[in-house]
């Protein structure tokens, strides 16, 4: 099954690269651009026999390996 | 007589400073110094740790995140939480806080560039033993080569750093004197090194072993690694009560 794991950085937590991309975006014409925020997505192949499985397979690695809690959050995702 | 300090530099796959490392303890420290794989779970009982400089792991996820978890990491906890000293330089202060023996993480600088330059950061406390024989104001002049070294913790977990002397080294102009063009990275109050509750822990993004011989223009890093000899010799003579 996929899992997949979005990692943001916490609100409040500086975003240099976010902002870059939100001047960035700002030259290239799109105007009305607001806060932007990077962050990443991981996509993962598990075995698993249900979407809980699953679920719990993707937040124990993102507890472990894939954030760093004290500058990022993450949200777990098992697709229908 | 004056004990040989042993030092294990913790070698993992892209580390690039461990060599200066070596040759830091060996020359200004005098020391029996040794690589240790990130395979190893053997230090070979030393006096001092140092996880040096470098890419570890590509810099992949975050930067030390997968350092973290190489099997030398269990053994490096374990010294520190006996109260060993630990030295983390750069990608080895990266490891240290992501392996939570160190509070706060080190995120990209806040100019997006690589840094890469001389600077000057300020003695906060010489409570470390890498501090122990500064000056608490005194201004070293040191190199620093790093995309990540913005340093941030909660600001509830900074105030405790804070109130526990925890800040050991900040960014300063070349007068010691705080101000927002010294820091080279963004970092939370200019912090350019800090240590965990008890002292014996400590990171820094700068380099004191690229800069420990006078032969390389500039010798500040030396006072660093000697500030750690005049430790053990005073831990040595202590008579134990």
């Amino acid at each position: 099954m996929k899992v997949y794991v979005r990692v943001m950085p916490k609100s409040g937590v500086l975003d240099p690269q976010g902002k870059a991309i939100a001047d960035a975006l700002g030259r290239l014409g799109y105007s009305g651009v607001g806060d932007v925020r990077a962050g990443k997505l991981f996509r993962i192949e598990v075995d698993a026999t249900d979407a809980n499985a699953a679920r719990e397979a993707g937040r124990r690695m993102a507890e472990t390996l894939l954030s760093n809690p004290v500058v990022e959050e993450y949200e777990v995702e098992v697709p229908a | 007589m004056k004990p040989k300090p042993r030092v294990a530099v913790v070698l993992f796959p892209g580390s690039n400073c461990d060599h200066d490392a070596l040759h830091g303890a060996e020359t200004v420290l005098g020391a029996d110094a040794r690589l240790v794989r990130y395979d190893s779970r053997d230090l070979g009982d030393p006096d001092l740790v140092i996880l040096p400089g470098g890419f570890s792991y590509g810099d992949y996820l975050r930067c030390g995140a997968m350092a973290r978890f190489a099997p030398v990491m269990e053994s490096v906890g374990n010294f520190a939480g006996k109260g060993g000293a630990v030295l983390g330089i750069c990608n080895g202060f990266q490891i240290l806080c992501e392996a939570g023996l160190l509070p706060g993480a080190l995120l990209r600088n806040a100019g997006l560039r690589f840094v890469c330059k001389d600077i000057y950061v300020r003695v906060e406390t010489k409570r470390t033993p890498f501090t122990l024989t500064l000056n608490k104001g005194e201004a070293l002049r040191m190199p620093v080569a790093h995309g990540d070294g913005n340093y941030m913790a909660a600001p509830r977990d900074f105030e405790e750093m804070v109130a526990r002397d925890q800040i050991v080294f900040r960014y300063v102009n070349e007068k010691g004197e705080r101000a927002k063009e010294a820091n080279p990275n963004g970092s939370f109050d200019d912090v350019a090194g800090i240590c965990n509750v008890k002292g014996n822990v400590v990171g820094l993004m700068p380099h004191p072993e690229r800069n420990s011989e006078a032969l390389l223009g500039n010798a500040d890093g030396a006072k660093v690694f000697k500030s750690f000899a005049t430790s053990m010799l005073a831990m040595a003579t202590t008579p134990v009560v």
